[in-house]
């Protein structure tokens, strides 16, 4: 066999890179970390599954099956009620995928082989968020889609059904910053989605998402109504269906709440990876 | 070119790292010239895996200091990085993504052009015999195909330090004389290496010096010759097939050897060492066996091991399962910083 690695390096080490290239590096580290995010997710129908058939089939399940027994006061009836919160929920649940990702690849050594090398140190989890967003993004308008087919329709407006978008796809990010946190932090796949059920999905379910929170015990009510989900999917569904539904509330209290989650959980996250082991 | 082009690759000075009260690193010290080998042998949890996180820049030490090219590993890590290769204990890669996509992603994020990084990855494909699978998932590829893709990833930014953690482990006899080719062919290179292993014929087969660490500290260093002197001598070996007469095999043999004799209870295979007594000692063990009534297969004089050194050093096999107190008085430490050791893998 010839020689396999020629000593000379391809960079020389003791030259500290400007804070131009710096710069450009973590940029063009992040994109090369998400397309290999987006690669993997492609490669793998299980993934696909998963983000995309699971919520199509959560449409059609509560639009046809639960539907129908759950009166609700909004105008085009339940499947109007329903999808804002489907697709609340969607972003939330893409973020298992968040989690489990940065579970294997710590347990697989592939988080200690990126950390040993010369590129920027926040491509790893920046390039994972941008991968999981334009994931969820893509799930999210094909839910739209779906939802149109069976019934649903946006009534106020283009710029209303966009900030909806906005609003769900940043909800999502500030999710996936936790999931990043607990994924990183527990390393193990089977532990990490176990503990992803455990939290999301009373999250979830007990708020505003399928039912109306006026349906449910009080004192279950009290947790429903100040919760992040339930304040950020009625601000979704204010934003998407309009008609006088209370939109600024909403809108204060999740902006409050997703800003809280990013000010806590990013941080963690961060730490988390720079720890990692 | 590195500024210290005369110093050592590697240089470790009182290197402690401690994981709560469980102590990893108790003050390790080494010294790596460049384009040797170094093989750090130990069992599980002796701390191999922590000395190469550390000089990897993965984790801080608590005390002492580690260079690497002249590099500080907590001060200049950034440097340092660019001078070195990891390949750690699994298959690092991504097993959805071809073998070249894997590679072509690395020379990437190494900063190379795209089509520097295309060239690097065929290049390395070719050289580790993976050109025919280039274009498969990584996940059909055999045991021993991904640990050479990982190989290979930590090939791409031509380091001049490479870090091998227990690179043949868990790979089967040929995988891993393969393994053993491709490393040798590294160093002919000029590579530097560093290169844990828990197997003492890896050590044995790849490295100038080693070092043996047992509990986080460096119990002997030299090369393996000179560990092989400190048994000092020859060594018997042969295997009792009954095992209940083992502890009288180990009587019989107590008298002829210079040291005390060793029963593996599960193989059967008992070993004396018997210094420059060579072939009259083997007259005395047949003679000890035959009278003791014990029956045997294999009895020869052999040079000895690493195993014998180990045996020698520790008083307890290298490779001997590690829990549930199997080892003398080593049973509370030495749990917790196994576990710390496969957390950290």
């Amino acid at each position: 066999m010839t020689a396999i690695a020629t000593p000379a390096s391809a960079m020389p080490a003791d030259i500290e890179p400007g804070l131009g290239t710096r710069i450009s590096w973590a940029v063009s580290d992040t994109l090369t970390i998400t397309r290999r995010n987006l690669l993997v997710w492609i490669r793998v129908p299980a993934y696909i599954v998963f983000t995309v058939v699971q919520p199509v089939m959560f449409v059609l399940l509560f639009r046809y099956v639960f539907g129908g027994a759950i009166p609700v006061q909004v105008q085009g009836g339940y499947v109007n009620f329903l999808m804002p919160g489907i697709i609340g929920q969607t972003a939330a649940f893409a973020t298992f995928g968040t989690a489990i990702a940065l579970a294997q690849e710590l347990k697989k050594g592939v988080i200690d082989r990126l950390r040993s090398m010369p590129m920027a140190r926040s491509a790893v989890l920046a390039g994972r968020l941008v991968a999981d967003t334009s994931r969820m993004l893509i799930t999210i308008l094909i839910i739209v889609g779906v939802g149109y087919a069976v019934g649903f329709r946006f009534s106020n407006g283009v710029g209303g059904a966009i900030a909806m978008v906005v609003l769900a796809t940043v909800f999502g990010i500030a999710i996936c910053c936790v999931a990043a946190w607990t994924g990183l932090a527990i390393g193990d796949e089977e532990s990490v989605q176990a503990f992803g059920m455990i939290w999301l999905f009373p999250l979830t379910f007990v708020s505003s998402a399928f039912v109306p929170i006026q349906s449910m015990p009080g004192w279950l009510q009290a947790f429903a109504k100040n919760q992040p989900v339930t304040n950020v999917i009625d601000a979704m569904r204010s934003l998407a269906l309009g008609h006088g539904l209370p939109l600024e509330t909403n809108l204060l209290k999740s902006i409050a709440w997703l800003g809280g989650i990013f000010i806590v959980f990013l941080p963690l996250a961060v730490r988390a990876y720079r720890r990692a082991s | 070119m590195a500024h210290n082009s005369g110093g050592p690759a590697i240089l470790v000075e009182g290197l402690t790292k401690s994981f709560g009260n469980v102590h990893a690193l108790r003050g390790i010290d080494l010294a790596v010239p460049r384009g040797t080998v170094l093989g750090v042998l130990g069992p599980n949890g002796a701390g191999k895996t922590t000395a190469v996180r550390i000089l990897t820049t993965l984790l801080e030490p608590d005390g002492g200091r580690a260079l690497v090219e002249g590099y500080d590993v907590v001060k200049q890590a950034a440097a340092v990085r660019r001078s070195i290769g990891l390949a750690g204990q699994s298959a690092a890669i991504q097993e959805e993504l071809t073998g070249r996509e894997n590679l072509e992603i690395i020379g990437r994020l190494y900063h190379l052009k795209w089509p520097e990084a295309r060239t690097r990855a065929s290049e390395l494909l070719e050289q580790f015999g993976l050109s025919d699978a280039a274009d498969r998932a990584a996940k059909t590829y055999s045991g021993g195909m991904q640990r050479r893709l990982d190989l290979a990833a930590s090939l791409v930014g031509r380091p001049r330090v490479l870090f091998l953690d227990e690179p043949t482990t868990g790979l089967d006899p040929r995988s891993r004389l393969g393994m053993w080719e491709i490393i040798r062919s590294l160093v002919a290179s000029g590579t530097t290496l560093l290169l844990t292993t828990q197997y003492l014929d890896e050590a044995d087969e790849l490295a100038d010096e080693i070092v043996v660490i047992d509990h986080g500290k460096v119990i002997a260093a030299g090369t393996s010759e000179d560990l092989k002197g400190k048994v000092g001598g020859d060594v018997i070996e042969f295997t009792v097939p009954d095992r209940t007469l083992i502890t009288n095999a180990l009587a019989a043999t107590a008298r002829i050897g210079e040291g005390e004799p060793h029963a593996d209870p599960e193989t059967g295979v008992v070993s004396a060492p018997v210094g420059g007594r060579g072939s009259d000692a083997l007259v005395d063990a047949v003679r000890a066996l035959d009278a003791a009534g014990i029956q045997t297969r294999g009895l020869a004089l052999r040079r000895p091991s690493l195993d014998d050194v180990f045996l020698a050093l520790t008083g307890h096999a290298a490779e001997e399962e590690e829990p549930a107190g199997r080892r003398r008085g080593r049973k509370k430490k030495d749990s917790s910083p196994m576990d710390s050791e496969r957390t950290a893998s």
